[in-house]
């Protein structure tokens, strides 16, 4: 068995963490990995709350088969460092739907680092990642998408807002775009701003306290990542999820 | 009804409002006109507590309240619609949740029971149908892909549902065509016009006039009024024009 090597922050892929929270992980963790595969022609659907208070590495990694869907959504509202990881494998044909919110205060850095390998053509990807934060917390995406010489006709979409609630929050976004074919379609973007003061006036003339304004703004802000999941149910507890975050803190 | 006494304002230490001094009454729609830069869209957004306004002398009282010792929200809630000159986007949020969200966070300041969803809907179908504006529009994101003339039609649509004691409206004429204009001037008479009700109206042009004739004109210069009268004086400053009116 080889000696595992411990991440540090001159890792690409963990540069933002918490450098205290992994000393704390047990070495072990660091190699753990759920592994999913999704067969030809079938579609999984998972939505994953993150809230915990210790913190948590939550890695996935998912072979999606010909012509499979693999759809992925998750809350990451830790109240400690919390990274949720998915590395993905596309064969051809297949697709990928990620929907991801970090949302939270307090000190800790929530983050989702995903790694796409377009391994074969046609297959297709799309990730919205929306990031809420207010003390002094830090919300991270790091995006790698791979597509292999071959793999033409790709179509990879990632998107990322982040919306900063208070001086002393930050988001980072890192959008990593690998691609040797010549046929492909890989959009991204990212764009972080602040509350829209214009908007939070307009509710308070129309008699919507702050808070419920606040939580109205951030319920649109953060809607996008979940809009693809068609379970409306699922929907609504992610949402309530992630709005629970927010609670009184405004 | 409403009582402004000697108000004086500021936006970042620069004085726009300078002892404007009026009172409007029950039963009564007072317009206001006067040139760009008067300080017309101030008063509108100091009577709605916009942050950045800054009241530095003189007093607002609304019903026996002081309206400027309440937050905007409350404002709305004890009875005051502001009708924007330009109405704000919030895209993710559709026009019913905003104004059923609305129209119960005022119900429940004020001690009432939330309306149900039935009985919102029913309320908005109703006050939709008065403006012309088709229920579609409503289920659409505020204001989000709207047209100036429907923005408006939706504002005056709000102003129904949420069926405030006194509007401010701040040019809501801007930006309509003929036929919108004579829409939300009936719209305007239909759901301000009543005796416990009132209005201040903020235009340039006289053409609103028309559709909704005030009781009272006056014409604000240099932060204040300078000159007050009937509907005639509309008129008159349509014809001769500020320079000659306000000097």
């Amino acid at each position: 068995m080889t000696e595992l090597k411990l991440p540090t922050l001159r890792d690409e892929e963990w540069r933002y963490a918490d450098a205290g929270a992994l000393e704390r992980f047990a070495p072990a963790s660091f190699d753990q990995w759920r592994d999913i595969e999704v067969v030809a022609g079938e579609t999984m659907c998972e939505c994953l709350v993150l809230d915990g208070s210790e913190p948590e590495l939550r890695r996935l990694r998912i072979k999606v088969g010909e012509r499979a869907r693999a759809e992925l959504f998750v809350v990451n509202a830790g109240a400690d460092y919390t990274r949720c990881e998915v590395v993905v494998h596309l064969m051809q044909g297949a697709h990928f739907q990620f929907g991801g919110v970090t949302i939270g205060g307090g000190e800790a850095t929530r983050e989702f680092v995903t790694r796409l390998a377009h391994a074969h053509p046609d297959a297709t990807s799309e990730q919205t990642i929306r990031a809420v934060h207010w003390g002094r917390a830090t919300g991270n995406f790091l995006g790698r998408i791979e597509v292999a010489r071959h793999a033409q006709k790709t179509d990879a979409a990632q998107d990322f807002k982040g919306l900063i609630l208070e001086r002393g929050a930050s988001t980072n976004a890192k959008p990593e775009l690998e691609i040797f074919a010549d046929d492909v379609k890989c959009a991204h973007g990212a764009a972080i701003g602040q509350m829209d003061e214009q908007a939070r006036y307009y509710m308070a003339a129309r008699g919507i306290p702050p808070e419920t304004a606040k939580k109205l703004l951030v319920r649109a802000f953060i809607a996008d990542a979940f809009v693809a999941l068609p379970d409306e149910a699922e929907q609504e507890r992610l949402m309530n999820a992630a709005l629970a975050a927010l609670g009184d803190t405004l | 009804m409403l009582a402004i006494d000697n108000l004086h304002a500021e936006i970042d230490g620069k004085p726009i409002l300078q002892g404007l001094t009026l009172n409007v009454n029950a039963g009564e729609i007072h317009a206001i006109m006067g040139p760009n830069g008067a300080g017309k869209s101030t008063l509108a957004y100091v009577l709605g507590g916009r942050p950045g306004y800054e009241v530095t002398a003189g007093s607002v009282s609304f019903n026996g309240q002081d309206l400027l010792a309440l937050e905007p929200h409350e404002r709305a809630a004890a009875g005051l619609f502001l009708g924007f000159q330009y109405p704000v986007e919030i895209p993710g949020v559709s026009n019913l949740q905003f104004l059923r969200e609305a129209l119960n966070a005022q119900r429940k300041a004020r001690g009432e029971e939330p309306l149900s969803g039935a009985e919102f809907l029913k309320l908005a179908r109703e006050k939709a149908g008065l403006l012309k504006l088709d229920m579609d529009m409503l289920k659409r994101n505020v204001n989000v892909g709207f047209s100036g003339g429907e923005k408006k039609r939706a504002e005056m649509v709000q102003m129904g549902i949420l069926d405030p004691a006194f509007s401010v409206l701040d040019e809501t004429d801007s930006g309509l065509d003929i036929d919108a204009l004579r829409i939300v001037g009936e719209g305007i008479n239909a759901i301000m016009r009543q005796p416990e009700k009132a209005v201040l109206l903020i235009t340039h042009y006289q053409r609103l006039l028309d559709y909704v004739r005030p009781d009272h004109v006056h014409i604000l210069a240099r932060g204040r009024i300078v000159t007050s009268g009937g509907p005639d004086l509309a008129l008159t400053l349509e014809r001769e024009g500020y320079e000659a009116v306000a000097a």
